[in-house]
């Protein structure tokens, strides 16, 4: 046997992106011979491959970390973790949208075989073990992305926008991977652990290694969407077909977190204290406060509900940039917990919309509760957990984060991170406001949704309460997976 | 790089380079006769030379109409178009016919010479070496014909561009667009002897199609790859723009496509370069699927009957034999090729990118992969 | 020596034929200073002995991407004057600009030349029969399977996007139904009207 050749170990490994490979390629197919009216079949299709992608994933999860694909590949908790979370939130998205697009008639077969790519994408990302692994699986990710905000051809806002999103994120692309070859010259090596451990003794300040790592944070902080190269947020959301912002907030925000913890925390560890973390500090400085301040003086609620994904990729990054196990643990927790709400929170845009009416102003929640008495609720409880009002989830996120950061000694950020979760929470709170004390516009009855959908968005809501009531679980879980 | 290794590379290059312009050259008088004798006329029978100081007219079967031809392209007038682009319209036709002179240079025309044993006065000069007729015996053959055929659709887009003719742009974005799609189809053909070769060098190609399967079948291309031979033939014929798929340059509609601004030796040069693509499509196809240079069940030796009988030839017997062999593979290919385009109407252009893409693409895949799987359940 | 000779040659061509893309003010020429540039750094890329890489390169930006550019430029008649209109008053900035990165670039590659000390390793000089392509794939089908098979699936989703986003029927799109063409009679097409005949006036 060829000592290079391909084991046993590697295909076992593999498998969930294998399945999920196969199956979107079948669903590729398969659509072709679908009529429109039978594109239910594609939409049911794509639900059981991300429930056999997710049982796989489950079954085979590796409880030890284990690198496989020649150094290409790990397979460790956290992954598993990731690449679970990631096919629910796929699975919510499209079980969202479905009655959208099926209303506007722009459901075709490719909304979901290009969701599966970035889902793809995503599990890519969250097992990647080197450079390659990485970038291809953000060029993954980012290019089913820009296709499916451009998705809606005959919409001028989406084409703007999914131009915007191409262009910057081609440029973000380029520096990533500039850094990226910049690293591989420096460190010569494309494996992440060899690169952490020829990181490890280089002496402190290595230029190469720093020049490398600028342009790496750049990309990271672009994908995040971090300020300040968060100017294509606010436009992609706002510009893109709502089941697509609503997917565009949820998976690929995993996949980002598994490009930074695999690049800063497992291959440019050493340089923590001397490389990325100041750099991280401004970036998460700045994206809390431009994301809460501007968010306010929104009136259209996706580019709100973008800002406050700035504010909330802010706090994602304070956890990461305290480097502790502790910190990632809680950056973890903050992502999915993020994902959940954000998911949420879309999900009632499309609720509240009909066929020829977008409920993306603020003005169009007004009186909600008035109309659906039970969906203001689960509206008020996203708004409080996003908020970050206890005992909702959103809260846990935001205490295990300021608590990673007062643990590294950051007395300074902590303070700033809770000021400006304040003047955030003005801006939530003013969507409960409208919906609560505010004469409805429009008394209709909501339209919008199937049974299934009002089922899991209700449930979603539910599980923000929930989660925040037993934050216990999700939290040990999020320790236990970082190493 | 030796005097004598010198010496042969130039003898080489000046052999190719001697081939292709004859080929190009005989096959117009070729194209030309055998349409006449399908469509049941007399061709082409004017053109004579006579012996000076004599009545005597040699015809030869309209031979000299070629060479009246060249003469006359040389000695018209050179018109240009009023607003045209110069750059361009200068490069055009070189990136046209240079390119697909360099084709070439990577084909196997022969197997091994020994020039020492060829010339024995000169064998201490070559001092025993031997070289693989071959102008560049280098390892990535099939990449080399594939990047110079691509440098000749940049060719043509040019010279229908600058020409600053609605005509000639309709021609050159046809050219673009056909050339691509059917490029594609003609690498994953070859990609099926790749595969089954083990190999992208041509000489290599060749050697392993010297021995026999099942004891009697020449070892050729076509025998383990029928199917990629007919979808390498299409897509030859397509690349060269001939018809069926001549929409590039189709006289009734688009007058002659992108060279239509051209005259003089500079459209000669264009028709040329044609002419000269069949014998280098010809020459490809001889060396993928039809054993290059190799006679059935004949070695470096001689020949061996699948019988067992052997007749033993001399080295200078067998080099002739080679160069012939491959010369005469080569003009049966050109003259099929002649056959199709005077047989065959024309696609229209929505058929030709259908089929292309929908068609032969497909064919092409499906071939490639039943052939990995058929050399993985070899080799399992 | 020779290698080094060819190498400044062919490098010097590239620097120029990279400034003619920048320069040339035909968007047509500024394709055919590009095509020029690859095949430029296709030869340096022989003479590093990369010859799969350096066809591969040919084959891939001069055989297909720039015939795709080609293509664009040729239907588009972009108006190169009218781009460059407000090129003189960025220009100061631009040079500013690019002045201050030249010179951070040079401080950081030139004076602390990166850290590279003797980490790039030099090129192994290989027999004339040393096959590349089989090298490369060996690795590319073992060592680097997985990478490479994400980047077929890239590929994969950029032909799905790009049919996704062109492929439509919208309102006023011409299109020629052959089965309608062949199915039309003449009675539905033209109408035969009986006229008196008139006299001239």
């Amino acid at each position: 046997m060829n000592p290079a050749s391909i084991t046993r170990l590697d295909l076992v490994l593999a498998t969930p992106e294998m399945f999920l490979l196969a199956a979107t390629c079948v669903i590729l197919l398969g659509d072709l011979f679908l009529r429109d009216r039978d594109r239910w079949i594609t939409f049911v299709l794509s639900l059981l491959t991300l429930a056999g992608v997710g049982w796989i994933t489950a079954a085979t999860g590796f409880t030890e970390r284990t690198v496989g694909w020649h150094g290409t590949y790990v397979a460790d908790p956290l992954s598993t973790l990731l690449k679970i979370v990631a096919c629910g939130a796929v699975a919510v998205a499209f079980l969202y949208g479905h009655g959208y697009l099926q209303e506007r008639r722009i459901l075709k077969g490719e909304y979901y075989v290009l969701g599966l790519f970035a889902l793809l994408g995503v599990m890519v990302l969250a097992s990647a073990n080197s450079l390659v692994t990485l970038y291809l699986g953000v060029e993954l990710l980012a290019l089913s992305l820009y296709a499916l905000v451009a998705f809606n051809r005959d919409s001028g806002v989406a084409a703007e926008a999914a131009i915007k999103y191409f262009v910057l994120g081609s440029i973000a692309s380029g520096a990533l991977l500039y850094g990226m070859s910049i690293l591989y010259g420096v460190t010569g090596s494309l494996e992440l652990g060899v690169i952490s451990n020829a990181a490890l003794q280089m002496p402190a300040g290595q230029i190469g290694l720093l020049f490398g790592l600028a342009f790496i944070v750049v990309g990271v902080a672009f994908k995040f969407g971090a300020v300040p190269f968060h100017a294509w947020v606010p436009d992609v959301y706002h510009g893109a077909p709502t089941p697509v912002t609503l997917f565009l907030a949820a998976a690929p925000k995993l996949g980002s977190f598994a490009l930074a913890f695999r690049l800063l925390a497992e291959g440019l560890g050493a340089v923590h204290a001397t490389g990325w973390q100041d750099m991280i500090t401004m970036v998460a400085v700045l994206s809390i406060i431009v994301g809460n301040v501007v968010a306010i003086a929104q009136t259209n609620i996706k580019r709100m509900l973008a800002y406050s994904t700035i504010s909330h990729v802010g706090f994602i990054l304070l956890g990461i940039l305290a480097g502790t196990s502790q910190g990632y643990a809680a950056a973890l927790y903050y992502t999915i917990t993020y994902v959940i709400m954000s998911v949420g929170g879309f999900g009632m845009i499309i609720l509240l919309s009909r066929k020829g009416f977008e409920a993306d102003s603020l003005e169009d929640f007004k009186g909600l509760n008035a109309r659906s008495p039970w969906f203001a609720a689960v509206m008020l409880m996203l708004m409080f957990s996003m908020a970050g009002v206890p005992p909702f989830v959103g809260f846990w996120a935001k205490l295990v984060v300021i608590q990673a950061v007062l643990d590294i000694g950051s007395l300074w950020l902590a303070i700033l991170a809770v000021a400006l979760s304040v003047v955030g929470a003005y801006y939530y709170l003013r969507v409960v406001k409208l919906m609560y004390f505010d004469e409805p516009t429009d008394k209709a009855a909501l339209q919008g949704g199937g049974g299934a959908m009002r089922f899991v968005l209700s449930l979603n809501g539910l599980a923000v309460l929930a989660l925040g009531l037993y934050p216990g679980l999700l939290l040990a879980l999020c320790a236990r997976v970082i190493p | 790089m030796t005097a004598p290794d010198f010496a042969i590379s130039l003898v080489y290059i000046a052999y190719a380079l001697a081939v292709l312009l004859t080929f190009g050259a005989i096959l117009t008088w070729v194209e030309r006769k055998q349409a006449a004798i399908m469509s049941d006329r007399i061709g082409a029978n004017r053109a004579y030379v006579r012996i000076p100081f004599t009545q005597v007219k040699l015809i030869w079967l309209g031979l000299f109409h070629g060479m009246a031809d060249g003469l006359k392209l040389l000695l018209k007038e050179d018109f240009k178009p009023l607003a045209y682009d110069k750059l361009a319209y200068a490069l055009g036709p070189w990136l046209a016919i240079v390119p697909v002179l360099l084709v070439f240079a990577v084909v196997p025309f022969g197997g091994t010479l020994d020039p020492g044993r060829l010339f024995p006065s000169l064998a201490e000069w070559f001092g025993g070496r031997t070289y693989p007729m071959q102008i560049a015996p280098i390892d990535a053959g099939i990449l080399i014909v594939f990047a110079f055929s691509g440098i000749t659709i940049i060719g043509a887009m040019l010279a229908g561009w600058s020409s600053a003719n609605k005509f000639s742009l309709l021609g050159a974005l046809r050219a673009g667009s056909q050339l691509i799609s059917y490029e594609l189809v003609m690498g994953l053909t070859v990609l099926g002897i790749v595969l089954i070769f083990g190999t992208v060098n041509l000489g290599t190609i060749v050697e392993r199609q010297s021995g026999t399967v099942l004891g009697f079948l020449p070892a050729w291309g076509i025998v383990y790859q029928p199917f990629a031979a007919v979808l390498f033939l299409i897509a030859g014929i397509a690349e060269n723009k001939r018809i069926p798929f001549d929409l590039p340059e189709a006289e009734s509609e688009l007058i002659s496509g992108y060279f239509t601004e051209y005259s003089a030796m500079k459209q000669g040069v264009f028709m040329l370069s044609e002419f000269i693509e069949i014998a280098v499509i010809g020459a490809l196809f001889v060396t993928l699927f039809f054993g290059g240079y190799n006679l059935p069940w004949m070695n470096d030796t001689g020949f061996v009957f699948p019988g067992g009988h052997a007749v033993p030839l001399s080295h200078g017997w067998v080099v002739v034999l080679q160069l012939l062999t491959f010369l005469g593979k080569v003009f049966l290919l050109c003259s099929f090729q002649i056959l199709v385009r005077w047989t065959l109407p024309r696609f229209r252009w929505d058929q030709l990118l259908r089929f292309a893409w929908k068609f032969l693409l497909p064919l092409a895949i499906a071939n490639l992969v039943v052939t990995a799987v058929a050399l993985w359940a070899q080799q399992a | 020596m020779m290698v080094n000779v060819l190498f400044y040659v062919f490098g010097a061509i590239l620097v120029l034929t990279a400034l003619g893309v920048i320069t040339a003010r035909n968007p047509v020429h500024c394709a055919l200073f590009l095509v020029a540039a690859f095949l430029n750094s296709a030869v340096i890329w022989l003479l590093l002995q990369a010859e799969f890489l350096a066809l591969t390169l040919v084959v891939v930006y001069v055989g297909a991407v720039m015939v795709l550019w080609l293509f664009v430029v040729m239907m588009l008649d972009v108006d190169v004057e009218k781009l460059r209109q407000g090129f003189t008053r960025y220009a100061p900035l631009g040079a500013l600009i690019a002045l201050v990165v030249a010179v951070q670039i040079g401080l950081v590659v030139h004076v602390r030349k990166l850290g590279l000390g003797d980490t790039a390793a030099a090129v192994v000089d290989r027999p004339a029969d040393h096959s590349n392509t089989q090298e490369l794939g060996h690795l590319l089908y073992t060592q680097y399977l997985y990478p490479f098979e994400i980047a077929a699936v890239i590929l994969l989703v950029a032909i799905v996007a790009a049919i996704t986003l062109t492929m439509r029927d919208r309102p006023g799109q011409k299109v020629q139904d052959i089965g309608k063409q062949v199915a039309v009679r003449a009675k539905d097409r033209v109408r035969l009207v009986k006229m008196d005949a008139e006299a001239r006036q």
